[in-house]
């Protein structure tokens, strides 16, 4: 296959970027797009150019490294995968594919197609997780789960934090990958005792790092490579007002015996 | 003479740990405040470690080359994580997974080591399920179990085909909330360049920031390497594009043995290679051996008109079909241990009986699966690993038999350690992939995750904490000591030198060229020959490289290209040692193959009598041959037998 590329790249974080331009031929179709980058990054260093810098790691759709906007959509114009698991056949011979990073306030490009998604990593920090040390937990057995739970948890947890789902939303809204924390862990019993502060704590930092807001477009459950569904927004949303509700009964009460 | 001390404690097998654990030495809390511990890698191993250790009190730094530290490779595990539950009641215990795991290992590993990873394994799930870590659970709301390889009880844990990503997320938000508490200070986009050595002690690191290029000096107490497997010595492997064996290969070089790098463990079902242009292979989960059946057109000219397209698959009767795992070894068929099934399908292709347009692929089929257990049975169980499988070869796994053929895919050798997991500069310990202490010369499926939180979780903290019990009155290291300078140095007349080349040939040439070499002549069968001309080789591509690689860009910013070639330089130095082992070890032991020797019926023969040893490889300078180092295994409590699956 032949086809035309149409890249962004921009040095660093500070300058200013540009589409360019170039050709790859001779592509097989079983190839996959980011081994077709391999290829015209192996033709630029062959010319002594840099090469387009883009993100990869486990190239199986799990690390949730890959980031690509390619052709106005967040990993491809295929549904339910990561860019890194597109084959070429997807693509016509001769077409024209413009590839960009994420655009989003919160995700700076650092260079060429590759962006900072430290704040994903800040919002899991506020409040992402179950408060236990390490040691003496009790046995796996002494809580059961119902299935249905356990399920609807794993579905949740599915998210490998990639930011599609911000790169998709026209306010660069993180709801999506938020919710999808809060969920899996508001669903199992054992996340339940902090069900309340973790979710008020992840809402404040997402607003904190500037994450918009969101209006029901859908676009993130759509683009979302894992098929993150957008009922967890819904269980999130339930979650922040039971967890206001709750802390204003709790003031109101400790006032009352104050 | 060896300095090899294994240290392992006297007393009983199932005394050891306890024994340990009740007389090492503990740091007093308000000490641990003035230590700093270094922990590189942010996997399993390395965030259970930097997680913990945190809990505790230390002072840790937690550095990885990912953008995050939820991104590490332990990500990618897909089929499980064993336990001595027994929660099916098939007769399992602490034991017998003991037993599986050193028969398993071909009677390469250290009984005591292998003892404490099977008792802790409990510890791990219930440790696991607390933290929210989403499990496959029956209707009753219990944990549900599978089998793996080498097994014949059903001892696994899953969540779904992620249960690497749902471990590693659960150890990722462990570690999360202690970078929150400020117990952790996390370092992303960093890649380790050296190890730092003061007075004999492992006192601290030199890293690239991999965004502005900086080179960084870090200065601990201690310091924790938990960076992985380094298969991708191969080009393709399992293995993330870009894990390496670069620490391990810095340790090496500063004085830490190596242990056994020549045991690569090559994993059966993954997809096959299709074209020049791979970068890398995707893993087909074992857990499909549950119900998958493997086989090969009996006859040759069936597998000859496959290959050329003329037949298909369900064109082949079934008294045509060679289900060669279930008749060679009947006991365990489809889920006989990694090694054998790996070979098994190599001999089964070099025979004439391979499909695909290659000749190198064998049929995993799951026909009688779904015919026993409907499609929605097996859609639950597998659906991501045949959606996974469909994206890349464009078949559909429900209807036509997936294609498999073995790849590299874990390295059980690695750092040599001892029973705290220290290596031989004291201060350095290592942990998970990186080390080579648990697994003999084989792993057994879904032991990698256990030993991975079983040493970050379990067993770290407390070794690392006999390690620092004195070290609270040594005041923090200075950065300043002539040790980091000189080391500084090293890494940037590294950089500079590779800049400046300028030659003819990329990086990635001259990678796929060393993987060439490792999988014609290090891979699944090797020989003396073969070995020999490794040796040759190697070295031979190796000065090329250094006067003829192309790097373009600056030392002072993002470039990827720099990075793979200061990976490169190392594996190609590692690839050579990796030769001497296999050549030193004239014998057959599990993922080790010598073609020389081998049983009448073609199985692996092993050389107690002259090999029932750790191979320690010492480093000796450059273009000095390494010396070699035995670590004698004393098999106290087992009885070294001939492994057999039949
Ligand atoms: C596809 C696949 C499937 C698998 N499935 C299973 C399974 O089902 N069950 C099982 O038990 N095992 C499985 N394994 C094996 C298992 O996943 C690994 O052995 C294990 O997860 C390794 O964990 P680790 O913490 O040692 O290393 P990793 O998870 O690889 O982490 C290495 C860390 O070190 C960092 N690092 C590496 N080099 C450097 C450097 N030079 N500088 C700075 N940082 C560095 C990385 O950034 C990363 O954070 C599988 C492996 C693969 C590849
Ligand atoms: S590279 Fe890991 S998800 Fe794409």
């Amino acid at each position: 296959m032949d086809l035309k590329l149409k890249i962004w790249r921009q040095e660093n974080a500070k300058a200013k970027g540009r589409f360019e331009t170039y050709h790859v031929t001779n592509i097989s179709p079983d190839c996959s797009f980011l081994e077709m980058l391999d290829i015209l990054n192996e033709s630029l260093v062959d010319k002594f150019e840099m090469p387009i810098a883009f993100e990869h790691d486990c190239r199986e759709g799990i690390c949730g490294t890959c980031s690509l906007y390619i052709n106005g959509r967040p990993h491809g114009p295929d549904a339910g995968i990561t860019v890194c698991q597109m084959h070429m056949r997807r693509f016509k011979d001769g077409s024209t594919i413009v590839i960009e990073p994420w655009r989003a306030r919160s995700f700076p490009v650092l260079r060429d197609l590759m962006i900072d998604r430290t704040a994903f990593d800040e919002i899991i920090q506020a409040g992402g997780y179950i408060s236990i040390a390490t040691g003496n937990a009790p046995d796996a057995h002494a809580l059961p789960v119902p299935k249905n739970k356990a399920d609807l948890a794993m579905d949740a947890a599915a998210c490998i934090g990639c930011g599609a789902c911000v790169a998709a939303c026209k306010n660069a809204s993180a709801m999506l990958f938020v919710s999808a924390k809060v969920a899996q862990l508001a669903l199992l019993p054992q996340g339940r005792p902090e069900a309340a502060r973790r979710v008020q704590a992840m809402v404040a930092k997402m607003d904190e790092l500037g994450f918009g807001n969101c209006t029901n477009t859908y676009a993130c459950e759509a683009e979302c490579p894992k098929e993150i569904k957008i009922t967890n927004i819904a269980l999130m949303n339930r979650e922040f007002f039971a967890a206001k509700v709750c802390s204003q009964k709790e003031m109101a009460g400790t006032s009352g015996a104050g | 003479m060896t300095r090899l001390n294994s240290k392992i404690p006297a007393g009983p097998l199932e005394d050891k740990w306890n024994t340990y654990k009740a007389t090492q030495n503990l740091v007093n809390p308000a000490n641990k405040r003035k230590i700093d511990i270094i922990v590189v890698g942010s996997g399993l191993a390395g965030a259970a470690a930097a997680a913990s250790l945190g809990e505790l009190g230390f002072k840790v730094k937690c550095f990885t080359y990912h953008d995050s530290p939820r991104r590490a490779h332990s990500i990618a595990a897909q089929g499980g994580i064993n336990a001595a539950k027994n929660y099916r009641n098939d007769g399992d215990s602490v034991y017998r997974l003991f037993i599986d795991t050193i028969k398993g290992g071909d009677y390469r590993s250290r009984e005591a080591n292998v003892y404490r990873l099977a008792e802790v394994s409990n510890a791990i799930i219930d440790q696991c399920v607390a933290q929210g870590v989403p499990f496959a659970r029956e209707y009753g709301g219990l944990l549900d179990n599978r089998s793996f390889g080498g097994a014949l009880v059903s001892r696994t844990f899953y969540a779904r085909g992620q249960t690497g990503q749902q471990l590693l997320l659960g150890a990722y938000g462990a570690l999360s909330k202690e970078i929150h508490k400020g117990s952790v200070t996390m370092y992303n986009r960093r890649d380790m360049l050296d190890v730092v050595v003061v007075d004999g002690r492992a006192r601290g690191i030199i890293v690239r920031d991999n965004v502005t290029g900086a080179i960084e000096r870090h200065s601990a107490h201690a310091v924790i390497l938990a960076t992985g497997g380094y298969g991708n010595v191969f080009f393709l492997s399992t293995m993330a594009m870009h894990s390496n064996g670069s620490s391990a290969w810095q340790a090496y070089k500063k004085g830490a043995f190596f242990g056994n790098p020549s045991f690569t463990q090559i994993h059966p079902t993954c997809i096959p290679v299709h074209g020049e242009y791979q970068s890398k292979l995707t893993l087909m989960s074992e857990s499909l051996r549950n119900d998958g059946r493997i086989w090969v057109p009996a006859k040759k000219e069936d597998a000859r008109k496959i290959q050329k397209g003329e037949l298909k698959p369900i064109d082949i009767p079934e008294e045509d079909r060679d289900y060669y795992l279930e008749r060679k070894y009947p006991a365990y068929g489809n889920l006989s241990p990694r090694d054998i099934s790996s070979r098994a399908a190599k001999e089964r292709c070099d025979a004439g009986h391979g499909v695909g347009s290659t000749g190198l692929a064998v049929y995993l089929d799951f026909a009688d699966a779904i015919k026993r257990l409907g499609r929605n049975v097996i859609e639950a169980r597998y659906g991501n690993l045949f959606q996974m499988y469909e994206k890349i070869v464009d078949d559909n796994p429900y209807e036509t038999p997936m294609m498999i053929f073995p790849a590299v895919h874990y390295t059980m050798g690695g750092t040599w350690v001892d029973y705290e997991l220290q290596s031989t500069i004291p201060g350095l310990f290592v942990t998970g992939e990186a080390n080579f202490s648990d697994h003999g010369a084989n792993r057994l499926g879904a032991s990698a995750l256990m030993q991975g939180l079983s040493d970050g979780y379990f067993v770290i903290p407390y070794t690392v904490q006999n390690y620092l019990a004195d070290q609270f009155k040594v005041p923090r290291f200075s950065t300043e000591l002539p040790e980091f300078a000189v080391a500084e140095k090293e890494v940037r007349d590294q950089i500079d030198r590779l800049l400046s080349i300028k030659g003819k040939r990329s990086v990635d040439t001259f990678h796929r060229e060393l993987g060439k070499i490792m999988w014609d002549y290090v891979g699944m069968a090797r020989n003396k020959e073969g070995l020999e001309k490794a040796l040759k080789l190697i070295p031979e591509l190796r000065a090329e490289f250094w006067k003829d690689v192309r790097v373009p860009g600056k030392a002072g910013e993002l470039n990827p290209e720099l990075q793979k070639a200061t990976r490169l330089a190392d594996f190609l130095e590692l690839g050579e040692l990796m030769a001497l082992d296999a050549l030193h070890r004239e014998e057959s032991c599990g993922g080790h193959f010598r073609e020389e020797h081998q049983t009448p019926d073609g199985e692996a023969l092993r050389n107690d009598k002259d090999f029932l040893h750790v191979a320690a490889w010492e480093y000796k300078g450059p273009d000095q041959k390494p010396e070699l180092h035995k670590e004698p295994l004393k098999y106290e409590f087992v009885e070294v037998k001939q492994r057999s699956y039949k």
